[in-house]
């Protein structure tokens, strides 16, 4: 088959993206847009902290820490117990951000030599604003320590933290490897499949695959402009992420970039699937959306962590591709490891794309049922 | 129930599209489409010479479309056969492709693209070289009148440009036979009249034309016409056989009179 058929059907796509201004300045802002809104959406200033207070021996000390929480009008105590019990059910009800736990013998330590003891818990299933919590109630405690302190005492308060429901927090900057596989996944899976279908709807496809073209080199032909169109936004999105939020970026660029492609090809073989087995421009847009960016989003250990799922969704979340390139790009990004750390991830994904790209081919065979 | 049997006609497609063994640009043998227990296409048997303009009439939901499409190789058949360009449907359909020419009953051009943009995406697909493609991209757009209007994107042109432009770009790669399904739709009657000149030009050039139409006035120029009811050929020949054969003023008279006894489609 002539190499110029596939030519020129690619040239026809790059004509059809770069002529829909709207859509590819969409494309193009998306990376940006996303970073900077969820950037700042996590980083917003936090008030009203609701805070539940655990304390077996109520006593003058234990009190008066806790009116230092509420004078900072940033907390408000929605609940007082003795028993420790009481967290786990506030937290999964969403009742409580924070919990503050009082070593029984807190006071009389405060007064003694020994180190005065208190547990913060934290509901970090929204990791990023459980930091914020998390500094601001150690902030109240350690000026308390101070102005203890100051008179003429040593008075040594020790903190413990648990993180409920993640307790491998790190920071905003986990949000970033997250945003970039929504980002591919929406401009690959949603614009191929959009496309695709576009042409069925038409009636262009028929006209297509009456003519020599083969339905691979139809696809190819599709996949490959959008490859482009992801790689610049790979691009963009770590550029906004470096110079607005300063996340560090540890790891091989390359590795990423490379393991970004395999993403996008699994996402584009995806977008294929979904637009061979709908028939309209709308029902290709619809389960995109479902079938890859509800998914990307919200099974991947993007933004709900993947540990505190219930048991029988966890198995779930091995088939979202996302969930994979996430391990992998917060690996390189964050961690700065390689492949040696991370080849069981890219082995699933390298899979994942051959398979899918396997069945997009065969399931845009013109029909010949 | 005879089954078509590839045996002659099979043997001498593998010469190329020259060696039809009969001659015939299209030959269809008892071609059948079934659709669950709905028979789309019921044992439909016909010939096309080179050179002919074959009218396929019916009306909607007489199988025209699906027979088309077993044609050009979008759907299999469920039973009989044929050959297009001596080439058999079931077997050869990667050379079937590139001796054909098809235009869509919907609009195939891209409307995103220019004029030339277009050509020049057929041109590519179907093999041409650059220089091939400018060369007929001239002489195309000089003849549709469209030069000065080359680089204009497809969807500013009006209706009637726009068909002409797309059978032109079906007949880019000059096919031995161009399929037009109901080329003619929603067009004013001067852009139809032009649009049949073009056909005729075609046929001249010894392109094979199978054309369907809803416009029975269209049928009467066409060389030969068959009329489709309920999946079956009901009525075969030139216009002037089957105006004496039914005893009518026109063809329009003659398809009234055999759709009128249709029991499926909306004819009835």
């Amino acid at each position: 088959m002539n190499r110029n058929a596939l030519r020129a059907f690619m040239v026809k796509e790059f004509h059809h993206i770069l002529r829909d201004r709207q859509t590819l300045t969409i494309l193009l802002m998306m990376p940006l847009v996303q970073v900077i809104l969820f950037g700042y959406a996590l980083r917003s200033d936090v008030r009203d902290i609701r805070m539940a207070v655990v304390d077996p021996t109520p006593d003058h000390a234990t009190l008066e820490l806790q009116s230092r929480f509420i004078s900072t009008n940033r907390f408000r105590i929605v609940t007082t117990s003795q028993t420790p019990y009481v967290i786990e059910p506030l937290f999964r009800r969403g009742k409580a951000d924070i919990a503050l736990v009082f070593d029984p013998d807190f006071a009389s330590h405060l007064r003694g030599s020994e180190p005065a003891r208190v547990l913060i818990a934290v509901d970090a299933s929204d990791p990023n604003s459980g930091t914020t919590y998390l500094n601001y109630t150690r902030a109240v405690i350690s000026s308390y320590q101070a102005e203890l302190s100051t008179q003429n005492r040593h008075v040594q308060i020790v903190t413990e933290t648990r993180m409920q429901f993640n307790p491998t927090l790190e920071s905003v900057n986990l949000f970033v490897p997250g945003l970039i596989a929504l980002v591919l996944v929406l401009v690959s899976a949603l614009m191929t499949a959009i496309s695709l279908s576009r042409e069925k709807e038409r009636g262009t496809m028929e006209v297509l695959l009456v003519s020599p073209l083969r339905p691979q080199q139809i696809i190819v032909g599709k996949v490959l402009p959008y490859l482009a169109l992801a790689f610049a936004n790979v691009l963009t999105a770590l550029l906004a992420a470096w110079a607005v939020f300063h996340v560090p970026f540890r790891g091989g660029v390359f590795l990423l970039l490379a393991e970004s492609i395999l993403y996008t090809l699994v996402s584009l073989a995806l977008g294929v699937l979904i637009a061979a087995r709908t028939s309209s421009q709308r029902a290709a847009m619809l389960a995109a959306m479902l079938g890859t960016m509800l998914p990307s989003t919200l099974l991947s250990g993007m933004i709900f962590p993947i540990a505190s799922m219930p048991s029988w969704l966890r198995p779930v979340t091995y088939i979202v591709p996302a969930r994979w390139f996430i391990v992998i790009a917060r690996g390189i990004m964050l961690k700065g490891v390689g492949l040696t750390i991370l080849w069981r991830e890219t082995l699933v994904l390298s899979l994942m794309a051959l398979l899918l790209l396997a069945a997009a081919m065969r399931s845009f065979k013109p029909r010949m049922e | 129930m005879t089954y078509w049997a590839p045996g002659l006609a099979g043997a001498a497609g593998e010469s190329g599209a020259t060696g039809a063994a009969n001659g015939f640009a299209i030959d269809a043998q008892n071609l059948t489409r079934r659709f669950g227990s709905f028979v789309a296409v019921d044992h439909i048997t016909f010939d096309l010479r080179a050179g002919e303009v074959f009218g396929f009439l019916g009306a909607n939901g007489a199988g025209k479309t699906t027979a088309i499409k077993m044609l050009v190789g979008l759907l299999a058949p469920s039973e009989g056969g044929a050959h297009v360009a001596g080439f058999d449907i079931r077997t050869q359909r990667e050379q079937i492709r590139r001796n054909i020419g098809y235009m869509s009953q919907r609009f195939s051009l891209y409307a995103d693209l220019t004029v030339r943009e277009n050509i020049r995406l057929y041109g590519g697909i179907y093999g041409l070289t650059p220089r091939q493609i400018t060369e007929r991209t001239t002489t195309m757009l000089d003849t549709l009148g469209l030069s000065s209007s080359a680089d204009y994107l497809v969807g500013m042109l009006p209706l009637g440009w726009k068909q002409k432009l797309a059978f032109s770009v079906a007949l880019l790669h000059e096919p031995k036979i161009v399929f037009l399904d109901e080329p003619t739709g929603g067009v004013d009657p001067i852009t139809r009249r032009q649009f049949w000149e073009l056909i005729y030009a075609t046929a001249a050039r010894g392109t094979t034309v199978f054309v369907t139409t809803h416009y029975m006035d269209e049928a009467e120029y066409c060389d030969r016409i068959s009329i489709m009811v309920d999946g079956r050929i009901a009525a075969l020949g030139t216009p002037t056989e089957l105006k004496e054969k039914f005893g009518a003023e026109s063809v329009d008279d003659v398809f009234v009179r055999l759709a009128r006894g249709a029991t499926k489609g909306e004819a009835a």
